[in-house]
């Protein structure tokens, strides 16, 4: 047993480090330090500079245009890229359509749509959620019915993100009707310019926007974009279930880096002429969240073992996203409080706003979102008590 | 010992909930939101109408004296329907600081009838929550002093006329009456999260009013401020009250997996924390309220314990209102998201739970 990196892995890190250090700007680093996604067509820029270095697919195998890393060399480049202060990429393509392509896709699918996913040329949102259809996905109701060479969609999906700037979308439609209610659902994947898909922006809390309501009204999608079989589209989702381990490491991996916007926002202000970080009170609440993200990190490290070792780590992934969410949350909760009273300038009404208080603001109320969404942490308890515990 | 509302108090708790039924429904806050300056300026007209401007103002100032607990009825229904007010700045704060000098009469008949709005600078950017870190300085004596300095945060101050603001003297920390409009001041405005509109001063040589004694005014402003903080607990305690019940309504009607999501035991252990919670705010905001007579030591000692442990529980509140409505309440389009929203602001208004825990150690842990 031991944490130490092999010298191959060290002379990777070494590559990886100097390629973050030319290719994150400055101008970044506040908005990635208070866990927010960039604009667009900042993470556009970024896939496609990944893209050109063949790491555009992390954690995709070679065939598929991945650079087959282990899980060793994909640790060390999200870690790498957290400490440049590089934003987490965009994954609803990358971590979760791409490898249901890959996996069950037809081969049209996989020529058709994996490469435009690395290059960023098409940008992918999810239609899973609809308004009666949350945690209990299952219970989706827009339905596609097969009409010659084309399936016919119709329904209303939620919490949609990005589909404001997607030009792709992969849709979970009911194509027949089953007993059991996991069964009969298809998965489909449609161009966002096909007629009578229109797109209603949901205000949130943060005063982002991020996510919208998609209606699909006699929408006609190519019977050759169903994914697999049709009536399988659930257990695709599986597949994820494995992924996902790696998506939640990536954003555990990158928490130190919302420590970092915590401590220097400690450091700028001062208490009684003191920094802030100097007054043993708030010292000591940042020093527990430290303490609390060194376990996750070892969390983090012993499911990529897992993962090498082709070991199953049951429902470890789970208990990641609890600890990160819990902990994003507490940070950026710290994060305000060392804003002090400055903390209530959000929004300058002419001039300007405090340098990183907008952002970490934003942050404070964008994470309180992430215990929401991707499986609730009340869904979460509950896989780990059934999953794992046996309960 | 009483802790109901008398049949006066009732009345005006009463007239809070019309008043803020009436103007702001929760049902459409985005569309509320929109029209904002209209209504707000429809809120502060029938408030001035209602007599509630007034109402804090001491008897001797031309005012109707009401007590703190009248403030509270109000300020709950304040919070249950979310107004966003200066109220507490404007008509509880300022009386407070400026309360029994002739040179503030003209000022306080203003805030009471509602012509004139007023607000305090008395934070400075290296002093966190201190209201005795005051480097801003004034030079000159008798009725003619100018003053220098900062004021890193006005709670409420965007849409101020007026300014009482802190300044050092040489007999030290010392109140001083600014007209927002005065040479030399320049007010920064901002928005926070809750719609609030606060400010900062810059003060370069501003002709200002010596209000009450020079060097004397740190006990002053410490009870001023400690009312203020009482009417913001009434008003977390409202609101809380107010997402508690709509997170029960949806509990009792959003369904998922077949059922009614109340009926999920996790769930309703949830709601049962959160009641809990309130009924803890209520009591410490109760507490606090009825200890502001009590000598400055111990007024201070029961004040922090109250504005750290309300602000907790009111996050705990608005946080768990918010995730026990899934996405939606995430969504700005429910009233939910905007009651957690005012809760982070109450907690960091007058100084944040850890500013009052730290104020509550040097009393009570170290300097009992």
């Amino acid at each position: 047993m031991d944490l130490d990196f092999t010298p191959a892995e060290l002379a990777f890190r070494d590559e990886v480090r100097a390629f973050f250090a030319k290719t994150v700007p400055a101008e970044w680093l506040t908005r990635v330090r208070a866990g927010l996604r960039l604009e667009p067509a900042d993470l556009i820029a970024y896939q496609k500079a990944l893209a050109a270095k063949g790491w555009g697919a992390p954690t995709w195998p070679v065939e598929y245009g991945g650079p087959g890393w282990t899980p060793a060399q994909n640790y060390i480049f999200e870690s790498e890229s957290a400490r440049a202060g590089a934003p987490i990429q965009f994954h609803q393509g990358l971590e979760l359509i791409g490898p249901i392509i890959f996996t069950y896709g037809s081969q049209e699918l996989k020529d058709r749509y994996l490469p435009g996913i690395i290059n960023a040329d098409d940008w992918w949102c999810q239609g899973y959620s609809e308004p009666g259809a949350g945690s209990d996905l299952a219970s989706l109701r827009t339905t596609a019915v097969r009409d010659g060479d084309h399936y016919v969609l119709n329904g209303q999906k939620m919490w949609t993100s990005y589909a404001q700037v997607a030009s792709h979308m992969f849709v979970l439609a009911r194509t027949s009707q089953e007993p059991k209610r996991q069964q009969g659902i298809s998965l489909l994947l449609v161009d966002m310019k096909t007629p009578g898909i229109a797109i209603r922006k949901i205000e949130t809390m943060d005063e982002k926007y991020t996510t919208n309501e998609v209606f699909l009204d006699d929408v006609r999608v190519p019977a050759g974009n169903l994914v697999g079989t049709e009536g399988k589209g659930w257990e695709y989702g599986k597949v994820l279930l494995d992924r996902e381990r790696m998506v939640c490491s990536a954003t555990a991996i990158h928490l130190p880096q919302v420590l970092d916007g915590v401590r220097d926002a400690a450091r700028t202000r001062k208490v009684g002429g003191v920094p802030l970080i100097e007054t043993p009170a708030f010292a000591a609440q940042l020093a527990q969240l430290e303490i609390e993200a060194m376990a996750l990190e070892t969390m983090v490290l012993r499911l990529l073992a897992d993962l090498a070792s082709g070991a199953d780590s049951g429902p470890r992934g789970s208990m990641v996203k609890l600890r990160w969410s819990d902990l994003y949350q507490r940070a950026t909760a710290l994060w305000m409080d060392a804003l002090g009273p400055e903390a209530a300038h959000f929004r300058a009404l002419e001039g300007e706003a405090p340098a990183d208080m907008p952002d970490g603001m934003q942050g404070a109320l964008y994470s309180r979102v992430t215990s929401i969404y991707g499986g609730s942490s009340e869904i979460q308890h509950n896989i780990i008590a059934r999953r794992a515990l046996g309960l | 010992m009483n802790f109901e509302y008398s049949d006066e108090q009732r009345m005006l708790a009463d007239s809070a909930n019309r008043l803020g039924a009436d103007l702001w429904p929760s049902s459409d806050r985005l569309k509320l939101l929109a029209n904002f300056d209209d209504l707000t300026a429809r809120t502060a007209a029938q408030m001035a109408e209602l007599g509630w401007l007034m109402l804090p103002i001491a008897e001797d100032d031309g005012g109707l004296g009401g007590s703190a607990v009248d403030v509270m009825a109000i300020m709950e229904g304040v919070g249950r329907h979310l107004i966003p007010t200066s109220y507490v700045a404007n008509a509880v704060l300022v009386p407070a600081l400026v309360s029994g000098d002739p040179a503030a009469a003209d000022l306080l008949a203003a805030i009471g009838e509602g012509s004139s709005k007023a607000a305090a600078g008395l934070l400075e950017p290296d002093g966190g929550y201190d209201l005795g870190w005051v480097e801003c300085a004034a030079t000159g004596n008798g009725a003619d002093w100018t003053l220098t300095g900062e004021k890193l945060h006005v709670e409420d101050g965007a849409d101020a006329d007026w300014f009482v603001v802190t300044a050092k003297t040489d007999a030290g920390i010392s109140l001083f009456l600014v007209r927002a409009d005065a040479p030399g001041l320049t007010v920064s405005r901002f928005r926070a999260i809750d719609q609030h509109r606060h400010a900062r001063l810059k003060l370069d040589g501003v002709t200002a009013v010596l209000i009450g004694e020079a060097g004397a005014a740190l006990p002053r402003v410490e009870l001023a401020v400690d009312k203020a903080i009482c009417a913001h607990l009434a008003e977390a305690v409202g609101s809380m009250e107010a997402a508690l019940a709509a997170t029960l309504e949806y509990l009792r009607t959003r369904k998922q997996f077949g059922v009614a999501i109340g009926s999920f035991q996790s769930l309703q252990h949830r709601a049962v924390d959160m009641a809990i919670a309130l009924e803890e705010a209520r009591s410490m905001s109760y507490r606090a309220t009825l200890s502001l007579g009590l000598p400055a030591a111990e007024r201070r000692r029961v004040v922090s314990a109250a504005k750290a442990r309300v602000g907790q529980c009111g996050l705990y509140v608005g946080r768990q209102a918010v995730q026990l409505h899934g996405g939606v309440g995430f969504s700005d389009e429910l009233i939910i998201s905007h009651h957690l929203k005012r809760q982070m602001m109450l907690d960091c208004a007058y100084g944040s739970a850890e500013h009052h825990v730290a104020r509550f150690v040097a009393l009570q842990v170290l300097g009992a």
